[in-house]
């Protein structure tokens, strides 16, 4: 019984290392282990020994089915391993293919600059207020100091609504610094606000005009605001939007709603200052027009001047993108072809 | 504004570099938007004089020449047969550049043999030297300049070309421009002296002025030169007038300018002759008035015109241009000279309507100071009587109803800090000033300075316009940078604003791409997609294109599309937040902002895995869902119609009981009037405000079950025209059911004609129990018996 054993042992451990795959695993299972297999029926014979080998042919038996399984579980393991390479191995992709689109849009480069200059002077306290796109005259020069008929207001070609009196009183906001009035006249001091907006100008289109564009107007007001304040904010402003290494000026310029009225500049992008196209051999590219609120203006909205002080400032946003990206036409802004705005 | 180096150097003494005084100028506020040199190129080029002119062996139109240079002679071939001896001409050595007379290029000059003759040099013309485009013959230098002294020291020169602003008109004058460097650079400035023998009759019996409109003549200048000859002007006179960029006429009139140029005072000079009576009235015109001015254009007058008149006719449209009867004319043999002052804003109107802008009119317009006309006749008197002879009569007319006391500022030297934060020295600010031409006296007390503005700086009226003059000359380099110290304001937010980019964030991740569209548009692309009446036309449109405000996105949009389609294979998808106009009467108009998208083209790029589906209603429909939900509101869809959009597939976006919008297919004929692809164009609509408004009413939180879920798949059938909307939200009304998904929907052979098939997913849950399979049978029996009750649905076996 115990060489019957031994024969079976090792003819079943011969049988089982050559085979590889499952089903043939499984007829050996069946072969050996299963309930007719020659395991269970060598088992099954036990019966017939006599009592002293029983015990002993009982124990080789049941070490024998013992290793039989943990050799099958061993191998099936094994070969289970073995197909699941296989099939790995015939559902390979190729990677290179595209992947599915998930179409993305975009912000249009005007609103992701005006977000830019709006989150600077937030965080420098301004709030932000917006008005209306089309204007009384008395807002959009009155109240700023250029009355009618006055030459500054050549600074500013004007839309003007179309009346049967022919009457001209309503205009398209040709800058968001109508925007001050309308603010002073109805809040007090103190006033910290970022007044974005639309504006348009009566003049043909070239790569440099555009009839529509967008302003961001400032306006601080309170007791002792002076031009120092102003010089920091924006210096401040600059260095954030333009970069640590970036030098700007103050410059004396009009604008008849500011006394002293500047102009500020930064060194230019593309020569460092030495002069080239860009910034017309200056060195210095303006960005914006500011200056200390004008005396009259305050008296307009009943600030009294010799309380209040303030600075006001407006630059046009297109510029900004349009030096930092090198685009050298405005009208690209609002042509909305794709091939453009993609690139934003 | 033109100003040439030297005509600067007659009144301040300049020894930097031009460079600097340019930056200085631009800081200060007149910018230089330019600096042209001419002479820099002159090198080898020297002042020569002829000593000998004999014909040339070889030819007829030739001559040689023989200069003398100073250091040496030479003898060169000229084409100009009119030199003679004693010219004195540029003359150019070998080497020098020089503009090729027929290709324009610079040139360096070489030995050349001409008709067999050596010519070692060259005698030029204007054209030549980079001056003008004289070419024909040799320039012609003045008697008295100096043999073989550099050409470029001579006549070399550096113009600046400034921009001034309108509050400056001074600056729209050489001895201006002159002011501000002697201010620069801390120094007195050297004034012409016009002063002159006079020789005529006294004037008073000779012309008489009267302002019949005081209000629009503050003062009215006259001077009378007898017997002058009319000529061209000397050639210094000619060049300095073509460097400022006006064209020389003759002796008078060039005066006239060259005073103008010099002073910022227009002048205007009549043939006295012509004028009738020797009378000049100032007075406005009469309706209809007709005057030929010196352009030769007539010109129609009104009463909101002044005019300047004879005892009968206009002879000039005050400060705007004289007449062309009364013209300085060769045989003109009496002049008489005015320099007057205008009211700046009927002479804005006046050129204005006129549509005539003149050297004049734009100095009188900005404003200038009654109290230059005197010194710049007298300046044109000297001159004419210089330049064209004559005899001046005795004294000048000089009416002068608008004199008002010169404007003095009370001035607190605080008001330096106060204004730009910092402090300057008493004795600094009376410096500055002073060099500007301000006189300061002491005041009452220490702080505080009495400030008489100068007469020419009509700009400066108060505290504020004194300290930018201190600022400007000082540079603002010298104000310190501090950031706001003041009170923040207490912040009162527009929800609008985080609302409109929490919008474009979403719809940028629902693959929209923004764009910025003109608010203005034409009346037939606005005709073509939505009712017009009340849109807003402008007086002034830059084309017909552009001649309404917008009073929809959607025209915008799709034209848009139709640009964009001709590069783009993949469908478009683009959205604009942007505002609309509708008048309203005499006020200004209503304005409301839209959010607008539109899609069309292919639902997915052509693709390796294919799917050639086109974008429609329900790639739109889906957008304002995802939206919508994303801002916790839950919008229903009501069908509806709308002009300009497709019949059957308009759907009204409701928020509970508010109209928010609308989403759409365009009508196809629409889409053809846009010239789009003939394919599906979805379109949705939202006005802001009235989101906004409900986006206000966020629900409120709904507790998460912690029990199992069940699923349970319905299918039903219906009428085709029951809407989908009407099943889910009877199903969502028991409380069981958390979610209904639309699943399959069919029509076709398996169910009867005029009904369709649809299949839910339904998910049921309980807050606070395990849902039995009897609990879902009976929900579930009860839902079907409600649909059969209220819209006649089946289950579908």
């Amino acid at each position: 019984m115990l060489t019957e054993l031994e024969e079976l042992r090792t003819k079943a451990l011969a049988e089982l290392s050559r085979i590889d795959n499952l089903s043939e695993l499984e007829k050996w299972r069946v072969r050996y282990l299963g309930r007719k297999g020659a395991l269970t029926s060598v088992l099954r014979g036990l019966g017939s020994l006599p009592i002293e080998d029983r015990r002993s042919a009982g124990a080789t038996a049941n070490d024998i089915k013992a290793l039989l399984e943990a050799e099958l579980q061993r191998k099936e393991q094994g070969l289970r391993e073995k197909e699941l390479v296989a099939v790995l191995e015939q559902t390979r992709i190729d990677v290179s293919l595209p992947g599915y689109p998930v179409p993305l849009g975009r912000l249009h480069p005007t609103t992701r600059t005006l977000r830019e200059i709006c989150d600077i002077f937030v965080s420098m306290g301004f709030q932000i207020v917006e008005g209306p796109e089309v204007e009384w005259d008395y807002y959009n020069f009155e109240a700023l100091n250029i009355p009618k008929d006055h030459p500054a207001r050549d600074m500013w070609a004007t839309f003007w609504l179309d009346t049967e009196s022919g009457d001209r009183s309503r205009l398209l906001r040709t800058h968001t610094s109508p925007m001050q009035i309308r603010l002073m006249e109805t809040v007090r001091p103190p006033i910290r606000a970022l007044m974005p907006g639309r504006v348009y100008r009566y003049e043909a289109t070239d790569a440099t005009h555009e009839s529509m564009f967008y302003q961001v107007e400032g306006l601080a007001v309170d007791q002792g605001i002076t031009m120092s304040d102003l010089k920091g904010t924006l210096f401040e402003f600059a260095r954030r939007l333009f970069g640590e290494g970036r030098k700007a000026r103050f410059r004396c310029d009009y604008f008849p709603f500011v006394e002293p009225g500047v102009e500020m500049a930064i060194d230019c992008f593309i020569c460092q200052g030495a002069g080239c196209r860009l910034c017309g051999n200056t060195g210095w590219i303006e960005i914006l027009g500011a200056g200390m609120v004008h005396p009259e203006v305050l008296r307009r909205v009943n600030y009294d001047p010799d309380i209040y002080t303030g600075f006001a400032f407006g630059m046009g946003v297109e510029r900004i993108p349009m030096l930092r990206y090198g685009i050298d036409d405005i009208r690209l802004f609002y042509g909305n072809d794709l091939r453009f705005l993609k690139q934003f | 504004m033109k100003v040439p180096l030297s005509w600067l150097r007659e009144y301040v003494s300049i020894s930097q570099p031009l460079k600097e005084l340019a930056g200085k100028l631009t800081m200060s506020g007149t910018e230089v938007k330019g600096i042209e040199v001419t002479g820099k190129d002159w090198d080898k080029i020297c002042v020569g004089q002829i000593t000998a002119v004999e014909p040339h062996p070889n030819a007829d139109r030739l001559k040689l020449a023989t200069v003398d240079y100073g250091t040496g002679q030479s003898t060169v071939v000229c084409g100009d047969l009119s030199i003679q001896v004693g010219d004195k001409v540029p003359f150019a050595r070998l080497g020098a550049q020089l503009v090729d007379g027929h290709t324009g290029a610079l040139t360096s000059l070489k030995p050349a043999r001409i008709r067999g003759v050596v010519s070692e040099g060259m005698a030029c013309s204007e054209k030549e030297l980079g001056l003008s485009e004289r070419h024909e013959r040799v320039m012609k230098l003045a008697a008295d300049s100096p043999v073989g002294v550099p050409l470029a020291d001579h006549l070399g020169d550096a113009v600046l070309d400034l921009e001034v602003t309108p509050n400056r008109p001074d600056c729209l004058s050489v001895m201006g421009v002159a002011r501000e460097v002697a201010a620069h650079l801390r120094q007195e400035m050297k004034l012409p002296e016009p002063s002159y023998a006079e020789e005529g009759s006294p004037i008073e019996g000779l012309v008489s002025v009267e302002i019949a409109d005081p209000d629009l003549c503050r003062r009215y200048c006259a001077s009378l030169i007898e017997g002058v000859r009319i000529g061209p002007s000397p050639a210094w006179l000619q060049h300095r007038l073509a460097a400022c960029g006006m064209r020389p006429i003759n002796n008078i009139v060039d005066a006239t300018n060259y005073v103008m140029l010099e002073y910022g005072q227009p002048l205007h000079a009549f043939d006295f002759r012509q004028i009738g009576g020797g009378k000049i009235i100032v007075r406005r015109a009469s309706e209809g008035e007709i005057i030929t001015s010196l352009d030769g254009v007539d010109r129609v007058l009104n009463p909101e015109m002044l005019a300047i008149a004879d005892s009968k006719i206009p002879v000039a449209i005050a400060g705007v241009m004289g007449g062309a009867d009364s013209e300085v004319i060769d045989i003109t043999t009496s002049v008489l000279l005015e320099s007057a002052n205008f009211n700046p804003v009927s002479i804005r109107r006046t050129s204005s309507d006129l549509k005539l802008r003149s050297e004049a009119s734009i100095r009188f317009e900005r404003g200038i100071s009654p109290e230059l006309t005197m010194p710049a006749l007298k300046r044109a008197t000297q001159l004419i009587l210089k330049l064209a002879g004559g005899k001046a009569a005795r004294g000048i007319v000089d009416v002068y109803p608008g004199k008002r006391e010169a404007e003095t500022i009370l001035f607190h030297t605080s008001w330096v800090k106060r204004l730009l934060g910092t402090d300057l020295q008493r004795e600094q600010i009376v410096e500055i000033l002073a060099y500007l031409g301000f006189d300061c006296q002491q005041a009452n007390s220490s702080e505080t300075l009495q400030v008489v503005v100068p007469y020419w700086r009509v700009d400066v009226s108060r505290a504020a316009d004194l300290v930018e003059e201190l600022a400007r000359i000082i540079g603002y380099d010298y104000i310190p940078t501090t950031m706001l110290g003041s009170q923040l304001p207490r912040q009162q937010i527009d929800p609008v604003l985080a609302f409109r980019e929490e919008l474009r964030d979403l719809l940028v991740g629902c693959g929209f791409q923004e764009v910025i569209n003109y608010s203005m548009n034409s009346r037939e692309r606005l005709e073509g997609t939505v009712p017009i009446e009340k849109a807003v036309r402008l007086a002034n449109p830059l084309s017909t294109e552009q001649e309404y405000l917008r009073t929809s996105l959607r025209p915008g949009l799709l034209g848009l599309l139709k640009v964009n389609q001709k590069y783009e294979d993949a469908g478009i998808k683009f959205f604009e937040i942007g505002k609309v106009f509708f008048a309203r009467g005499d006020d200004l108009p209503e304005e409301r902002e839209f959010l607008v998208g539109i899609a069309s083209g292919p639902r997915v790029p052509q693709s390796w895995f294919g799917d050639n589906s086109l974008l429609d209603f329900f790639d739109a429909k889906g957008a304002v869902e995802a939206v919508l939900g994303r801002l916790g509101m839950e919008p229903a869809f009501e069908p509806a119609t709308e002009e300009g959009l497709y019949p059957g597939r308009v759907a009204r976006i409701m928020i509970g009981q508010s109209p928010v919008g609308v989403v759409a297919e365009v009508h196809p004929g629409v889409a053809k009037r846009f010239d789009l692809l003939p394919q599906p164009v979805a379109i949705f609509e939202l006005e802001l405000e009235s989101l906004l408004n409900c986006a206000k009413l966020r629900g409120r939180y709904r507790p998460v079950s912690r029990f199992p879920r069940s699923v349970r798949d319905i299918a039903i059938i219906v009428d085709v025209a029951t809407p989908a909307v009407r099943i889910v939200e009877i199903i969502r009304e028991f409380s069981l059911v958390t979610q209904v998904t639309l699943f399959d929907l069919y029509m076709g052979e398996q169910v009867p004609l005029g009904k369709k098939s649809l299949a839910f997913r339904v998910a049921y849950q309980s807050v606070d129990h395990t849902l039995t399979e009897g609990e879902l049978e009976s929900v579930e029996q009860e839902i079907l018996v409600r649909l059969s009750e209220q819209l006649g649905a089946t289950l579908r076996a």
